[in-house]
C-alpha cells in the first residue's frame, strides 16, 4: 500500500535542506556534511579490503583481451603494435577501476528491505550517500591498482611509459568525469526501482553495452567503421575508450571528448532528477 | 522413504517446484533476460569477428569453428544463471547471517542442499541460444553429426559442467573463512570470460595457466573439440579425470571448511 503520509514528510524533508543562511556558512556545512560523509564510508571501506581487491581482480577482462589482440594478427593490421595495445590495456584496466558503479545494486537492496525510507527523511539526497561510498571504495582501490601496474611492468618491461604531464591531466579529468557519467547512468536507471521491485535484470541489461562498446575488450579503432559510428553515438565508449586513449597515448580527438561528456552528464542528470522527482511521489515504502 | 536415493530426489523435485513457483511472480524479469542473451550474443559476435577481419583466422580455428566455443560458452553461462549462482550465491548469507546452522542441522547433505535446493529460469534463454550455436556452427563448419559425436560432446559438455561446479562451489566455500566475499565469484566469472575464445587463441604461457591452473581449455575448448569431431581419446579421458578430480576437490574442501565454521556472533 502507498502510504502517503510518508512521502509527503519526504517532500517536506526537501525543505529542510535549504535553511535560509548565508552563503558561507551552507558552504561550510556543505563540507562538513561531504567529510564526514567520505570519512565514515571511507573506514566502512577499509573493513572490507578484501571484498574490494577481489572487485578489482573481477576487473582483469582487459588483461584477458591483451593476451589474445597481441597473439592475433588483427592488431597489427590494426597498426597498433603490441607495445601500443599492451598500454592501452592496462590504460582501460586502469580507468575503469576508478570509473566502476554500482548505484542499481545498492539502491534496489534499499529500497526492498525498506533502509530508503529513513534515508529519505534525512535532510540529504540519498545519492549523495552513495556517491560518497564510491569515491571512498576509489581510495582504498588505489593502492592495489598501483600494485597490478607494478606487477605488469615487471612482466611486460617493454611496455613501461610515463604520460606527459598534458596527458596526466586531462586522463586525469577525463577519468573522473566518465565515472561521474557512469554514476549518473546508474542513477537513471535506479530511478525504475520506484516502478519496479526488481532492477537487477535490468542491471545485467546495462552491463552488456558497457563491456562490448566501451572499449574494455577492443580498443574501438578496431571496429568496422559503421558500427564505431553507433558506438560513438553512445555514451559507452566515452567510460573506457577515450580516458584510455588519453593514458596509453593513443590519437584521440581531446575537445570532441570532453565535449561529449558534458553533452551526457547534463542530460542524464536533468533526466534523473526529473524521474527522482516524479518517482519518489510514488515511493510506497517497502513494506508498509 | 527408506530409499535415500528416493528421498533425496523427492526432496529436489519439492524444492525446484517451489523455486519454480517464486520465479513466476517476476515475469517481466524473464524477459529482459530474453534480451540479454540476445544482447550478450551479439556483443560476443561482434567481438570475436574482429579478430577475423581480411581472411585472418583466430588461433588456427576457422569462424565457424570459433563459432562452436562461443556456443559451449554461451550454454555454460545459462548453466551458470540457472543453477551455480542462484545456489552458491547463497552460501555467502548463510554464512554472514548464521542461517548455515539450519542447513547444517537438515538431515539431508549440506553439500547437496547448497548446490541445488534452488533453480532459475533465468539462463534458459542462454542454454537454448548456446545449444543452437553450438548445432549450427558444427553444421557451417562442415560436421556431419553422428551419434558417436553426440555422445562424445554431450559427455564432454557433462565434465565441463561439473568442472564449472566445482570450480564455483570451490570459490563459494572461501566465504567460510571470509564471510563478506561477494566478489569471489565475480572474480571467477571475469576470468572464465577468456573461456569464449578458443585456447589456441591465447599466447603459450597465458595457454599453459589457463589450461593447468585454472582449466577454462577443458570448459569450452574441449568440449568444441569434440563437437568438430577432432577429440583424441586422452583427451577425452584427461578431461573426464580433471572434472573427476574438482568434484572430489570440492567435497574434500567443504568438509574441511567445516571445520572451521564457528557459526556467527560465537
Amino acid at each position: 500500500m502507498r502510504n502517503t503520509a510518508f512521502s509527503s514528510r519526504a517532500v517536506s524533508s526537501r525543505a529542510l535542506r535549504s535553511p535560509k543562511v548565508r552563503p558561507l556558512q551552507s558552504l561550510q556545512h556543505g563540507w562538513r556534511v561531504a567529510r564526514a560523509l567520505f570519512a565514515s564510508q571511507y573506514a566502512l571501506m577499509l573493513e572490507y579490503r578484501a571484498e574490494i581487491v577481489l572487485w578489482a581482480l573481477a576487473g582483469m577482462v582487459p588483461f584477458i583481451m591483451l593476451a589474445i589482440w597481441i597473439e592475433s594478427p588483427a592488431g597489427a593490421a590494426l597498426g597498433m603494435g603490441p607495445t601500443q595495445l599492451a598500454r592501452y590495456f592496462l590504460a582501460a584496466f586502469v580507468v575503469r577501476q576508478f570509473t566502476v558503479a554500482w548505484v542499481m545494486t545498492v539502491f534496489e537492496e534499499d529500497a526492498l528491505q525498506g533502509r530508503l525510507s529513513p534515508m529519505l527523511l534525512q535532510p540529504l539526497h540519498p545519492f549523495w550517500r552513495y556517491l560518497a561510498s564510491h569515491v571512498a571504495e576509489q581510495a582504498t582501490r588505489l593502492p592495489f591498482v598501483a600494485l597490478i601496474a607494478t606487477l605488469f611492468f615487471l612482466v611486460l618491461p617493454w611496455a613501461f611509459w610515463l604520460p606527459t604531464p598534458q596527458r596526466a591531466l586531462l586522463t586525469l579529468a577525463a577519468t573522473f568525469l566518465a565515472f561521474v557519467l557512469n554514476f549518473l547512468i546508474q542513477c537513471t536507471m535506479a530511478c525504475m526501482c520506484f516502478w519496479s521491485d526488481r532492477v537487477n535484470a535490468l542491471e545485467r541489461l546495462i552491463y552488456i553495452p558497457i563491456l562490448f562498446l566501451s572499449g574494455t575488450a577492443a580498443p574501438l579503432d578496431a571496429f568496422p567503421p559503421a558500427l564505431r559510428r553507433l558506438a560513438e553515438a553512445t555514451p559507452f565508449p566515452l567510460l573506457v575508450n577515450f580516458p584510455a586513449q588519453l593514458l596509453s597515448g593513443g590519437e584521440v580527438q581531446i575537445a570532441a571528448g570532453f565535449t561529449a561528456l558534458a553533452i551526457w552528464i547534463t542530460g542524464l542528470f536533468l533526466l534523473m532528477t526529473l524521474l527522482w522527482r516524479i518517482g519518489v511521489k510514488r515511493y510506497g515504502a517497502m513494506g508498509a | 522413504m527408506g530409499n535415500p536415493l528416493g528421498r533425496y530426489l523427492l526432496t529436489l523435485s519439492r524444492l525446484w517446484g517451489t523455486s519454480l513457483a517464486m520465479q513466476f511472480e517476476y515475469q517481466a524479469n524473464l524477459l529482459l533476460e530474453v534480451v540479454a542473451a540476445v544482447a550478450n550474443l551479439l556483443g560476443s559476435l561482434l567481438l570475436l569477428s574482429l579478430f577475423y577481419g581480411g581472411g585472418r583466422a583466430l588461433g588456427g580455428w576457422s569462424w565457424p569453428q570459433a563459432l562452436v566455443v562461443l556456443g559451449v560458452y554461451t550454454l555454460l553461462e545459462g548453466i551458470t544463471s540457472t543453477w551455480l549462482r542462484p545456489n552458491l550465491s547463497t552460501i555467502v548469507g548463510h554464512v554472514q547471517q548464521g542461517t548455515l546452522d539450519f542447513v547444517l542441522l537438515k538431515p539431508i547433505d549440506s553439500q547437496f542442499w547448497l548446490s541445488t535446493s534452488r533453480i532459475s529460469l533465468m539462463g534458459l534463454p542462454e542454454i537454448a541460444t548456446g545449444l543452437g550455436l553450438m548445432i549450427w556452427a558444427a553444421g557451417q563448419a562442415g560436421i556431419r553429426i553422428t551419434p558417436w559425436l553426440m555422445i562424445q560432446t554431450l559427455l564432454m559438455l557433462v565434465a565441463s559442467g561439473l568442472l564449472l561446479y566445482s570450480l564455483w562451489f570451490l570459490v563459494s566455500t572461501t566465504s567460510i573463512w571470509f564471510v563478506k566475499t561477494w566478489n569471489a565469484t565475480e572474480v571467477l566469472r571475469a576470468a572464465l570470460s577468456s573461456g569464449r575464445y578458443p585456447i589456441s587463441a591465447f599466447p603459450t604461457a597465458v595457454r599453459r595457466f589457463f589450461t593447468i591452473v585454472l582449466p577454462v581449455a577443458f570448459l569450452t575448448t574441449v568440449p568444441a573439440e569434440a563437437m568438430l569431431g577432432r577429440l583424441t581419446l586422452p583427451w577425452l579421458l584427461l578431461s573426464l579425470m580433471v572434472a573427476c578430480i574438482g568434484l572430489a576437490l570440492s567435497r574434500a574442501f567443504w568438509q574441511f571448511a567445516l571445520r572451521f565454521y564457528t557459526s556467527a556472533s560465537s
